[in-house]
């Protein structure tokens, strides 16, 4: 990795200012992947500003119809949280499939959702649990926050203080995980609202995205084994072909409603 | 960038170039090469080190991030020349061959028993080791070992 500077923040303004200091900056947390960012040269910030000290930025909580959870929040906290076990227990298992135990033990929501990778598990929560995202700057709608492959709508120094997903009637989410990377090749989370359905697809396109024709015939209590998302949209790589991830798809929202909790 | 932490029991005060992952720390600045480099992206577990208690690679920590944490490596398990429970487990189940991801499986080992006493079954074992691999296919016995680790680090 290239040198940079590094420093400690312990509140929400003193991290904005040390952002705003001048040259490239970047915050984090459990670094799990901005530091392989970083390795590879795809990221070469001139300063790294630790987040994990400011106090309250990893709590749990639930309010109304709503789980809060903090941006600095470890994977494997979320996993083994009783108020999320109790609240929305497909979240608790989405967060138990992100990596390997230790990966788990060191990476958070904040990261995940900032970083926006393709392949991640948790903008799929975001997408299909309606989830608002509070930032220092306000806050946004999970339909208005991911706008790409690893681009979202936060601006420059902003920072995602918490998450809240909507509690859902009923929620699943089935994952076909890469036997190396455990990321997803193909995963569809599904959730069912007093208001309707949702259904977030991650691991299959350049950016987690809704699949409105599985939510359409759902809310009509139709089959769903005929639905097929364009294969000319979705990615193609050394693990899957474009077809192979569409299939997957279809197979893993029948998974996914098999098993809703 | 001054960091202080506790390195197997031992409180040390360092001056440490913030781009140090806590990997190299260990190794090229303290000598302590029992934690190994296997893969440095995050996946063949080869670098876990408990941090606080808890297992992490440690190839993917920044070590300024550890300011007044607890680290533990492969090097403080045993006390008073006796092994630690886990390690005397590899041992006795033969659950290293070449030896070079061994210390990587002790510290999961550590975290399995952490998260689920002496009561793991074989397949949970196997299962969460999904973060270690073994390049000479022997993990049979590395769960064995873990399996009777964690048991006896319960009953100690």
């Amino acid at each position: 990795m290239r040198e940079f500077e590094f420093t400690r923040a312990t509140s929400l303004d003193g991290a904005a200012e040390q952002f705003a200091s001048g040259g490239e900056a970047a915050f984090i947390a459990g670094g799990h992947t901005l530091l392989p960012a970083m390795k590879s040269r795809l990221r070469m910030p001139d300063r790294l500003i630790d987040i994990t000290g400011i106090p309250g930025l990893d709590r749990i909580e639930r309010d109304g119809d709503r789980l809060w959870i903090g941006a600095t929040a470890r994977h494997a906290t979320v996993a083994d949280d009783a108020t999320v076990k109790s609240a929305i227990p497909s979240l608790a298992k989405l967060a138990l499939l992100i990596g390997d135990p230790q990966v788990r033990n060191r990476g958070t929501l904040g990261g995940s959702i900032t970083n926006n990778d393709p392949a991640a598990d948790y903008p799929a929560a975001c997408l299909a649990l309606d989830a608002t995202i509070e930032t220092t700057g306000g806050r946004y709608q999970a339909d208005d926050f991911f706008l790409g492959m690893f681009t979202t709508a936060l601006a420059d120094g902003e920072i995602v203080t918490r998450v809240g997903f909507r509690l859902p009637q009923a929620g699943a989410y089935a994952k076909f995980r890469h036997p190396a990377s455990r990321y997803a090749m193909v995963a569809v989370y599904v959730a069912r609202f007093v208001d309707g359905w949702r259904v977030a697809v991650t691991g299959a396109a350049p950016a987690v995205f809704r699949w409105t024709g599985a939510e359409a015939a759902l809310a009509a209590g139709q089959p769903t084994d005929g639905l097929l998302l364009d294969p000319s949209e979705l990615n193609s790589d050394i693990h899957a072909s474009a077809e192979y991830r569409a299939h997957l798809c279809t197979v893993m929202l029948a998974k996914a409603v098999a098993e809703l909790v | 960038m001054q960091t202080r932490l506790t390195l197997n029991g031992t409180a040390r005060e360092l001056d440490i170039a913030p781009a140090t992952l806590l990997v190299d720390l260990l190794r090229d600045d303290l000598a302590l090469t029992g934690t190994h480099v296997g893969c440095d992206t995050s996946q063949c577990g080869a670098c876990n080190v408990l941090i606080d208690g808890v297992a992490v690679k440690s190839c993917t920590v920044l070590a300024v991030q550890l300011d007044g944490a607890e680290i533990t490596t492969i090097e403080g398990l045993a006390s008073d020349g006796a092994l630690h429970p886990m390690q005397a487990a590899f041992k006795e189940h033969h659950g290293l061959q070449c030896g070079f991801c061994t210390p990587g499986m002790v510290i999961a080992g550590l975290d399995i028993a952490r998260r689920h006493g002496g009561s793991a079954s074989r397949e949970t074992i196997a299962h969460e080791l999904e973060g270690n691999l073994c390049r000479c296919t022997g993990y049979q016995n590395i769960v064995s070992a873990i399996e009777a680790g964690s048991k006896a680090m319960q009953d100690a």
